[in-house]
């Protein structure tokens, strides 16, 4: 058994920390935050460049050909500093299934656009939750017709994986036919949109039923996920921690009274706890193990509620200053948000898990 | 990254599964224990008996040297071990103090023949050893000890209380805290020795637990005398011996949670009945089948990281005591679950209820033990934030202070 990422992983990771502690500062991310810019451009074009962001895709199509636990580190960094990019949307997901269920033909079109950074894609897989009603789509084998009411990065995407009945259909998105419309978001820092297709040119990804391409597709994305969010909930605990170290309240650091003690060995423990259960989902996605459903529900429940629960009491901690615009508690805040609901609630992950457990004591 | 065994650990895996189909008496029920239907001093004797063969395999010590008895194996080879060992009926928590703490503490500071003489009858279960810390005004303030030990020439004589005595009442010897200078701060006046349970002036009371069972004791010391070469560690160097002892806990990469507490839920939760629907099918109890895998596979990839940490040479840190910390309550949390599953009903005792409730309901009424013993959640809380997350200690008044005037 071995339990751990490797000494090489690591340097990779070490890499892409510095890159992202240098270049996706507070000062970048609150750019995106308001407004001025879509998403940190630089930040992206260094995650391309360095292979990180690539880096699950076969050298065949131009990614680096490392693997998924390389990936799950580069996520892990991105998490950790909020990076304001459409990482989860092209390379988690729209990739994942174009690699999964496209032909050769169809790999070879869009995978090395996409891994050269070319071609921002995103993806809509199915969401079980729903409160505009779900995507109003037909495919009639050649073009797309209907409304996505809401998209993640579908302002910045020039390629759309969705899924259709049990298909998973793919189309470009800079032609004719297609309208796009920002919609507000509550963590600007990742923007959402409502998209019109009419008349678009699409096609099928062929090569494996869609349904079963789009589960593997959102268990993987679902660990990588985690990985981002395991990051972002160490990062608003290192924050806190430090805070509490500086304050002082009632002539001692405000980190000496044990309540707040004890409220960050509580995060301590759930980010550790969503940590293993990250890295056990790692394992599971990097060797196409039985056990995916199962780890990567796991990963992503462990995962939601650590970052949602140091996020909250990260701000807690702070006291007044942690409510302002200015700290950046509300970034975390906003963010853990973000990734907890990306792919379906905590809840909808937890049934998964639930079911996968009574499935195997059967 | 790699879960499977390696071919050395599927090597050992197949060993030992061999040597337990051979040996040991398998499960019929994931909740049989050992010895049911014997008395105390059967049970007692059955398990020596079975600790005695172990050991002559060299499984009761498995990551002990050679020269001490043990198989000079790795941690990994020692989980290996208990993983396939779960399979079978074996004695429980008999041994658990005596390998895991007793006989370490002996190993690391009692002289050579010391060693000679007890190691090799503690590893295979003719004596069992205990742990004597806590007393009645001491329990996570270790340091505040009171039982007394003066030096009247080679001996000493000790006199005082101990409490929560583990396993006391069959033990044979014990490694024993005692204070030996009252001049000096609390935690600078302390000597271990080790203790003879059987010797003229020690009396074991048994306490009654909330759960009905007396598995620990009060422990009396009347003028009990130990020869000085029975003394672990400097004079007054006690603190330092406790603190190796408990160190123990931490390379055993501890965290006991049993694997298959959402199984055991899922198989109670298709029986039960909510609304006139099996109680699998509420999203309620889903919800808390996924909580219980969640902690407890969690505890079970931590020691699994801790593990890997220690097969590339690294110790594990302060950060293992959070295995017991999310053990302990998830027990609690998930028994006391599965008593709700049944409604007013979950109140019957398994005698009357069904056989099917007996582990759950011996989990729930033991569950509050295992948050206290070995250091409370908040004790633990305070590792956390302070050796792993570097915050401040707590204020403490008697730090500098001689114990006598603490003792008052
Ligand atoms: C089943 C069982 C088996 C045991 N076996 C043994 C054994 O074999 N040998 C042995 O020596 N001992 C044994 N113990 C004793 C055990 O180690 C102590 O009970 C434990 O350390 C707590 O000490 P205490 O009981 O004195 O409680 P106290 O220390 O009085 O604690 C009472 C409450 O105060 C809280 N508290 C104390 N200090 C702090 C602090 N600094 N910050 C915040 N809260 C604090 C505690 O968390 C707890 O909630 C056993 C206990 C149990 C329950």
């Amino acid at each position: 058994m071995n339990f751990d990422f490797s000494d090489d992983q690591r340097l990779l990771q070490e890499a892409v920390c510095k890159m992202l502690a240098e270049t996706s500062t507070s000062v970048e991310v609150r750019h995106v935050l308001e407004g001025r810019k879509p998403y940190s451009d630089g930040v992206w074009h260094n995650l391309i460049g360095m292979g990180a962001a690539a880096a699950a895709i076969p050298e065949a199509y131009d990614g680096a050909g490392l693997g998924y636990l390389e990936l799950c580190l580069v996520a892990e960094e991105a998490g950790r500093y909020l990076a304001a990019v459409p990482l989860s949307s092209t390379f988690y997901l729209a990739a994942e299934a174009i690699l999964h269920g496209g032909s050769e033909a169809q790999k070879q079109r869009w995978l090395p656009a996409i891994a050269r950074g070319e071609l921002i894609a995103t993806a809509a897989l199915g969401s079980r939750e729903t409160y505009l009603g779900q995507p109003a789509l037909v495919f009639d084998g050649k073009t797309l017709n209907g409304t996505l009411p809401v998209l993640a990065d579908g302002a910045l995407a020039g390629l759309l994986v969705v899924r259709v009945g049990d298909d998973l259909v793919v189309a470009e998105l800079k032609g004719a036919g297609v309208t796009c419309e920002a919609l507000p978001s509550l963590d600007p820092t990742r923007p959402y949109a409502r998209l019109g297709l009419s008349a678009v040119p699409a096609e099928k990804l062929a090569a494996a039923p869609g349904a079963v391409v789009a589960q593997r597709v959102l268990d993987g994305a679902a660990v990588l996920l985690a990985f981002e969010q395991v990051g972002g909930a160490a990062r608003i605990l290192d924050i806190s921690r430090e805070y509490s170290l500086e304050r002082k309240a009632f002539g001692r650091q405000i980190g000496s009274f044990q309540a707040l003690k004890h409220k960050m060995a509580d995060i301590y423990t759930r980010n550790e706890l969503a940590r293993v259960h990250a890295y056990y989902g790692a394992w599971a996605l990097s060797s196409d193990a039985p056990e995916l459903a199962r780890a990567a529900a796991a990963a992503r429940v462990a995962a939601t509620t650590a970052f949602n629960f140091a996020a909250e009491e990260g701000i807690e901690i702070h006291g007044g200053i942690g409510f302002t615009w200015e700290m950046d508690c509300h970034l975390y805040y906003r963010r853990a948000r973000h990734l907890g609901q990306l792919l379906g609630s905590e809840h909808q992950w937890r049934a998964r898990l639930a079911a996968e457990l009574i499935k195997e004591a059967a | 990254m790699d879960f499977r065994d390696t071919p050395e650990e599927a090597e050992f895996r197949a060993q030992v599964r061999a040597w337990l189909a051979a040996n040991g008496q398998k499960r019929n029920s994931a909740d049989e224990t050992f010895g049911e239907g014997l008395d105390d001093a059967a049970k007692l004797a059955a398990a020596k008996a079975w600790q005695a063969k172990k050991a002559k395999a060299g499984y009761a010590a498995i990551t002990w040297p050679k020269e001490a008895g043990g198989l000079g194996g790795t941690p990994m080879q020692h989980v290996i071990y208990q993983q396939e060992e779960a399979a079978y009926v074996v004695p429980g928590m008999i041994f658990e103090v005596s390998i895991g703490m007793g006989l370490p503490t002996v190993m690391m500071w009692a002289a050579p023949e010391l060693k000679a003489r007890f190691l090799r009858p503690g590893i295979s279960g003719q004596e069992i050893w205990c742990q004597l810390f806590s007393e009645p005004a001491a329990g996570s303030d270790t340091g505040g000890i009171r039982t007394r030990a003066e030096k009247q020439g080679e001996e000493w004589v000790i006199s005082g209380q101990k409490v929560w005595t583990s396993g006391a009442h069959f033990c044979d010897y014990g490694i024993l805290l005692t204070r030996t200078d009252w001049d000096k701060p609390k935690q600078e006046g302390l000597t271990m020795f080790i203790v003879d349970m059987k010797a003229p002036g020690v009396e074991i009371r048994p306490i009654h637990q909330m759960s009905g069972d007396s598995e620990f004791n009060e422990v009396f010391f009347t003028d009990v005398r130990i020869a000085d070469k029975y003394r672990l560690g400097e004079v007054n160097g006690g603190w330092k011996v406790m603190l190796s002892t408990l160190m123990q806990e931490r390379l055993s990469v501890g965290g006991n949670l049993p694997t298959d507490l959402h199984r055991h839920l899922i198989a109670l939760a298709r029986k039960c009945q909510w609304d006139g629907h099996p109680a699998l099918e509420d999203a309620r109890v889903r919800d808390r089948i996924a909580d219980a895998y969640l902690q407890q596979q969690g505890v079970g990839l931590i020691i699994s990281r801790g593990l890997t940490a220690l097969s590339r040479g690294k110790t594990p840190g302060p950060e293992m005591a959070i295995t017991k910390l999310v053990a302990a309550k998830a027990m609690q949390d998930i028994s006391a679950f599965a008593l709700e599953l049944a409604g007013p009903e979950g109140m019957v005792g398994f005698e009357a209820l069904g056989n099917d409730w007996r582990y759950m309901q011996r989990l729930w009424l033991g569950s509050p033990g295992a948050r206290v013993a070995g250091g409370t959640d908040e004790v633990l809380r305070n590792v956390v934030a302070e050796r792993v997350l570097g915050l401040p200690g707590e204020i403490r008044t008697d730090r500098k202070v001689p114990f006598r005037e603490l003792a008052g």
